[in-house]
């Protein structure tokens, strides 16, 4: 055997070494950056893959420190301060959706995930009941476990699960308190005085006699009925049996078990 | 080590530190086990997560007594063993084979052999030992480890460890002599030898 230093075979494993194609520290590190959103300030955190966690500045008491303890406690991975916000994240907390924004919602369940896919398709301005919710991801019947994985929401105001509400018009939990569910409704125009006057009246769905269609009440096309030609009902039963239409664009059919 | 006290002293910082000092070592044996670039990059990614949140629980002591190079090499076969074991239960996610090597035997090689040719050559030699020796000779001539770390990865005593490296070795020098880059220039060549 040949001494090491002169081994043709040694010095050739040697140059088998080699870096990774890319930098590790930033697949393993998550970034953190606040930012300015629709109410006050947020915290958010992204991987390689998007944003993965969002907390109001608020709800951490305005401490970076508890913010940063509280992800590492849901997530296990290291943080550093990022400088620049991901893509797509400041068009988005300004009420413009952008398709850069990516979301890493990787270590949620299946049905986590379709819970908050179809939130994500929730207009602004607009709110739906759990029931809808449980309908539009093909299980009618879980609407709690709908309710738990809205509470488990990784990144709120990106994903609205402020515009889910009770059947009964009333607003429901929040992972913030039901006072910021309110403002962030409140920020983006819903009429939360009118919803709550119609509930009150045992109103959750509006139909245009001109049309023929019937709504939720925050629906964009609800809003445009003139008071004149506005009727309401407390079931989309009621409604079809009126010979109301359900909206193609809430689908309030949905709400209801079939 | 200045490593290890800089991760007591804050985690997050001292772990930028462990990552940018070891991913080299961890990515070279994953490379060499795996014998897929992409598959060794997302289990060195996965090693260091799995580190950070066993250090997360470690306390001041046990973080001073670690020795980073054995542990996160541990800790990657490990995962590794672990994703072989989940993916023969689940056929359809088999990782890849090897392909890059695949690719390279199939090449018609006339031109002269050029040092990465080569260097892909070897690798893939070296992927044919059996794993503990394979494992032995990439610790220690690939990424350098000393004998004694090389045991604590193996988990047996140094003098074994060392038999691995040696039979390792030469098994490879066999290999590696039967296509000698400078004379023989195409693998035509060595087919025909066979």
């Amino acid at each position: 055997m040949t001494v090491n230093n002169h081994d043709p075979l040694i010095s050739a494993l040697r140059t088998l070494s080699c870096h990774p194609p890319r930098s590790v520290v930033d697949l393993v590190f998550s970034n953190w950056i606040i930012i300015s959103g629709p109410v006050g300030e947020l915290y958010v955190a992204f991987t390689d893959h998007g944003v993965n966690f969002v907390r109001t500045a608020e709800s951490v008491h305005r401490d970076d420190a508890e913010f940063l303890r509280e992800y590492r406690e849901r997530f296990g991975r290291p943080l550093r301060k990022a400088t620049r916000p991901p893509a797509g994240l400041v068009p988005a907390l300004r009420g413009r959706p952008s398709r850069a924004l990516q979301l890493d919602l990787r270590g949620l369940t299946a049905l986590e995930r379709d819970t908050l896919e179809a939130t994500r398709r929730i207009p602004a301005g607009q709110t739906r009941p759990y029931g809808w919710l449980a309908r539009e991801i093909g299980r009618p019947r879980a609407v709690r476990a709908v309710g738990t994985a809205l509470r488990r929401n990784p990144v709120p105001v990106l994903i609205p699960c402020h515009r889910v509400t009770t059947s009964t018009g009333e607003l429901g939990n929040y992972v913030f308190g039901a006072d910021m569910k309110k403002r962030l409704l409140r920020a983006e125009q819903v009429n939360l005085d009118e919803v709550h006057e119609l509930a009150k009246n045992n109103v959750y769905y509006l139909g245009s006699e001109t049309t023929g269609i019937v709504c939720f009440p925050t629906c964009s096309s609800a809003r445009r009925i003139t008071h004149q030609h506005r009727r309401g009902f407390r079931t989309i039963d009621q409604a079809i049996r009126a010979g109301y239409r359900p909206c193609k664009q809430c689908r309030p059919a949905a709400a209801e078990p079939a | 080590m200045a490593l290890l006290a800089c991760l007591v002293d804050d985690l997050d910082e001292g772990f930028a530190n462990l990552v940018r000092s070891e991913q080299r070592v961890v990515y070279s044996v994953a490379l060499r086990m795996t014998r897929s670039p992409s598959e060794a990059e997302d289990l060195t990614a996965e090693t260091f997560l799995r580190a950070y949140r066993a250090l997360r629980g470690y306390d001041r002591s046990r973080v001073l007594a670690l020795r980073p190079r054995s542990w996160l090499v541990t800790i990657m076969l490990n995962t590794w063993r672990n994703s072989l074991r989940d993916a023969s239960r689940r056929p359809n996610l088999m990782p890849s084979a090897d392909l890059p090597d695949r690719h390279a035997e199939d090449q018609d090689v006339e031109q002269a052999v050029e040092s990465a040719e080569r260097q892909r050559e070897l690798g893939r030699l070296v992927g044919q030992l059996p794993v503990a020796q394979r494992l032995a000779v990439v610790l220690r001539h690939v990424v350098g480890l000393p004998m004694a770390e090389i045991a604590a990865v193996l988990k047996c005593p140094e003098g074994t460890a060392k038999s691995h490296v040696s039979r390792g070795l030469s098994k490879l020098r066999t290999l590696y002599d039967a296509v000698p880059p400078s004379r023989e220039c195409n693998f035509a060549g060595r087919r025909e030898q066979r």
